[in-house]
């Protein structure tokens, strides 16, 4: 069935005309029928389809992975008219996952935008979702290993996920669902975690078919004196090389990058928050390394031994990436924060915003985004921009996303 | 669902799912056979690149979700495997005398001889549009179609390998025999031809292997709907999977022609090109004209119309009746699957007219299977004329009248136009021209045939697809050409 989600939006699989053959593959393929067709088109039941993803892959024309939120589902009567699908209306932009826990966890994640975010016009089209709970994809470790200094305090690790021969097409700034094993002290199972991949989407090495995640180990101590183990982190951090992990996923269909190589990237984040930015870097340094377009990154950490990727960083090129790495707790400097460093960069971030093809990303902890905003409105000020007008058309233009968590 | 029949052994020289290991008599044959069939590939199969790294898509298990992988591959090196789709528990036979009875695992042995010569006949087919296209690569128009153009061929010698497993597993000797013959015809050999004329057409240039693809290939995907619904199990469960791999086959054809058409529009309207019959002025900008693009929709759809034999035919009630070939989706369909009482129109020549004449369906099973065609294949032809009109161009492309430039069946033995109306044999002389691809039509698509290597760059009379393979961006190097040694 057509999921109800918030707003009263409902999520409804549709079949894109334009690019389909009509092999039949879809229908053939389907267990419970919801697929149907007539002389013209193949079309998808909204009240049978149940999201199970069987007929995504098969389809040999990328026709079938077309996702829409609808406030009305559309008839099998309107599709079979259809020689194209309807434009997409602001809200019928395409839904971040169908899972309901996924889709939980990404609301919250994009909810301080200011506003709804749209995908960059130049993303690929990302496909999501293609395993869930009930079916998910096994991958198996290939590596786990600790790129904080060991004796920083926290402990942040590098996870490299193979799937073998199982297609698990992702996109940079996509994430991957992770549900660890074994029960709640309810004795329910555990929820699902997200995790932003930080690897590109041909792999950690170019066509390969492995990802790789950024995983802190949370580890909190509490007001009286216990220490919190966060469930799913612990578990991830403690995976040994060959083990096999469930994987859902993958989830994400607005925070990813624009393909165009001319498109400049501001990259603003803290911690693990980085683990896109990765992703993202390698793309560019991989697909388009002689582009206009530049990536500016502002990462926040308390010290070079807590930044994840400090040594790697260092090996990017300046010309493709303009590095502004920002430390709070400095044992001989007074605490800068990834807002401080934008202020000081002001006059560049005035230059880079208006243009069209400037595109501003944000992730890490949250409060990140009340910083970020705030020096944003300041720089707005004092160079002439109202920030939020210019946030708002930047949002409608797929320019401007939020990820925190 | 035991094992062995989901699972996958992709370790060894076959990879199955058919618990080859367990059957040694089988592997055995198959291993036989495997070193001429490598012979053949590399003699007849794609000429040229059989050394070059393409990126193609192997079939890796059943699962919809895990049943294929993309990476780059020696085309010999290619994992040929033996995939069936899973069994359906309790699976009974849908149609014909057997309606209702447990689905054969077996082959009946009152059946035996007809079956093999359906096997044979769809198997034949397989290996010979690898020899038609085996020139192909050489004029690609781009690495992305080169890579299509290979996709398709590995896929033709997978199905082919499909084919011979059931004759070697269900038909012993005999099997064996006819699996050496399928290695040993050749497409358009004087002494050893392949089966059905069709397949012993040359496919000379890139247009006309779109136009197979999208024609020919499709009557491949009608056959295999009909054999998939077949009461022989291991038979239904082969074509279901093959399904799977056909229809990237018609992609590659609908997308290739669409792709020309709408280069062939953009060209035109950058030129301020309004009339589309000023073949001259088209031809001129270095694409292809679309009456030209109509005289092969008109060549392909009546060479492919042959395929489906004659109009009324005892061979196929009998197929019928004996459960061993359904109908076009049988399994969709509500009458009684028996056809006892029912009739069909089917299209007759009755002094010297053209009439509609309504015959005991059971008898016109050819007739409903090319009218499932006819209606599959205008729907194509739809969203290339949709490409026509976007462009502002005032044509339209159709297909021609079933009864236009046959050689099998009802309208064999007399001409007609592309309208349906009967032509004297002078009448006919004098238009045909104007009909189907004329020498000078051929030699301007020949001249167009100039490969073009560099990635992400296309041959100045197609368009770009849409979408790459796999999701891959537009520069993406689908073929790693290697270099002579």
């Amino acid at each position: 069935m057509g999921a109800d989600v918030a707003g009263g939006l409902v999520k409804q699989h549709l079949i894109d005309p334009e690019i389909c053959i009509r092999c039949n593959t879809c229908e053939a393929t389907c267990p419970i029928g919801a697929v149907t067709h007539d002389a013209s088109n193949y079309v998808v039941d909204v009240t049978t389809c149940n999201f199970c993803m069987d007929c995504v892959a098969p389809c040999p024309t990328g026709a079938i992975d077309s996702f829409f939120m609808v406030r009305a589902p559309f008839s099998l009567d309107e599709q079979f008219s259809w020689s194209e699908l309807p434009p997409r209306s602001a809200e019928a932009e395409a839904p971040d996952a169908l899972d309901d826990e996924a889709t939980a966890l990404l609301a919250e994640a994009h909810a301080r935008a200011g506003g709804r975010a749209r995908a960059p016009e130049t993303a690929s089209k990302p496909r999501i979702n293609l395993f869930n709970r009930a079916s998910p994809a096994q991958a198996t470790v290939a590596g786990n290993y600790r790129i904080t200094a060991a004796e920083a305090g926290s402990e942040v690790r590098h996870l490299i996920l193979d799937f073998g021969a199982v297609p698990f097409p992702v996109l940079e700034g996509q994430s991957i669902g992770i549900i660890p094993p074994g029960a709640d002290a309810q004795g329910s199972g555990h929820a699902m975690r997200l995790y932003s991949i930080a690897s590109a989407r041909d792999g950690e090495r170019p066509n390969t078919n492995n990802l790789a995640l950024t995983v802190k180990r949370v580890l909190e101590a509490r007001p009286d004196g216990s220490v919190f183990h966060g469930v799913a982190s612990n578990y991830l951090c403690d995976l040994r090389r060959g083990d096999a992990v469930q994987v859902v996923g993958p989830f994400g269909a607005t925070f990813l990058m624009p393909d165009d190589p001319d498109a400049d990237i501001i990259m603003l984040c803290t911690g693990t928050g980085a683990a896109p930015f990765r992703g993202f870097t390698e793309r560019r340094r991989r697909a388009s390394p002689h582009g206009r377009g530049r990536l500016h990154l502002f990462f926040g950490a308390r010290t070079p031994q807590e930044l994840p990727y400090f040594g790697p960083l260092q090996k990017v090129p300046a010309a493709l990436l303009d590095r502004e790495l920002v430390y709070s707790r400095l044992p001989d400097a007074p605490r800068e924060y990834v807002q401080d460093r934008m202020r000081r960069r002001a006059a560049d971030l005035a230059a880079l915003l208006p243009r069209p093809g400037a595109h501003v990303y944000v992730c890490g902890l949250r409060g990140l985004e009340d910083g970020v905003e705030h020096a944003f409105a300041e720089i707005g000020h004092a160079h002439g921009f109202d920030w939020l007008a210019l946030r708002a058309r930047m949002l409608e233009e797929g320019r401007y996303h939020v990820e925190t968590y | 669902m035991p094992d062995g029949i989901t699972q996958v052994d992709y370790d060894g020289l076959i990879p199955n799912n058919v618990g080859l290991n367990e059957d040694a008599r089988v592997r055995k044959a198959l291993e036989t056979w495997h070193p001429g069939y490598i012979d053949w590939w590399t003699t007849m199969g794609p000429e040229g690149f059989q050394d070059s790294l393409v990126y193609l898509r192997t079939a890796i298990g059943v699962d919809p979700k895990g049943w294929a992988k993309f990476d780059y591959v020696r085309m010999p090196d290619y994992k040929w495997g033996i995939l069936l789709a899973p069994a359906v528990e309790g699976r009974s036979i849908g149609f014909g005398a057997h309606k209702g009875e447990p689905a054969w695992q077996e082959v009946p042995g009152e059946y035996r001889a007809m079956l093999r010569r359906l096997l044979v006949i769809q198997g034949d087919t397989e290996p010979a549009s690898v020899e038609q296209q085996r020139h192909l690569g050489a004029t690609a128009p781009s690495l992305y179609d080169m890579r299509n153009l290979f996709q398709v061929n590995v896929e033709e010698g997978r199905h082919l390998w499909a084919m011979v497993y059931l004759l070697q597993k269900y038909f012993g000797r005999e099997g064996r025999e006819e699996a050496e013959d399928l290695l040993r015809r050749r497409s358009g050999h004087v002494d050893t031809p392949r089966m059905l004329g069709a397949f012993n057409e040359a496919t000379p240039d890139w247009l006309s292997f779109f136009m197979f693809t999208y024609f020919t290939d499709r009557d491949g995907k009608m056959q295999l709907e009909a054999l998939a619904q077949s009461g022989f199990d291991p038979l239904s469960r082969t074509c279901r999977f093959m399904l799977t791999e056909e229809a990237h086959h018609m992609f590659v054809g609908e997308t290739g022609v669409a792709r020309i058409i709408e280069r062939t529009c953009t060209a035109m309207r950058e030129a301020g090109l309004h009339d589309p019959h000023d073949i001259a002025a088209a031809r001129a900008l270095g694409v292809i004209d679309l009456p030209t693009l109509q005289k092969k929709i008109n060549l392909h759809f009546s060479l492919t119309l042959d395929l489906f034999g004659n109009e009324i035919s005892t061979n196929a009630a009998n197929a019928f009746n004996s459960g061993l070939k359904g109908r076009y989706r049988e399994d969709k369909l509500t009458d009684d699957h028996q056809l006892l009482a029912q009739t069909y129109p089917v299209l007759r020549l009755r002094d010297g007219a053209i009439v509609s004449e309504d015959v005991p369906a059971l008898s016109a099973l050819n007739m409903r299977l090319r009218d499932d065609f006819v209606v599959d294949a205008a729907s194509g032809v739809g969203r290339w004329n949709k490409v026509i009109e976007k462009a502002g161009i005032s044509f339209r492309l159709a297909l021609p009248h079933v009864a236009f430039n046959r050689r099998i069946g009802e309208f064999a033995p007399i001409h007609a136009d592309t309208a349906g109306n009967l032509l004297s044999q002078a009448g006919w002389q004098a238009r045909i021209g104007s009909f189907l691809p004329a020498t000078e039509d051929n030699l301007y698509i020949t001249s167009l045939m100039q490969p073009v290597r560099a990635t992400g760059e296309y041959a100045p009379w197609i368009a770009p697809p849409k979408v790459g393979i796999d999701n891959r961006p537009g520069d993406f190097e689908y073929v790693k050409i290697a270099e002579a040694a």
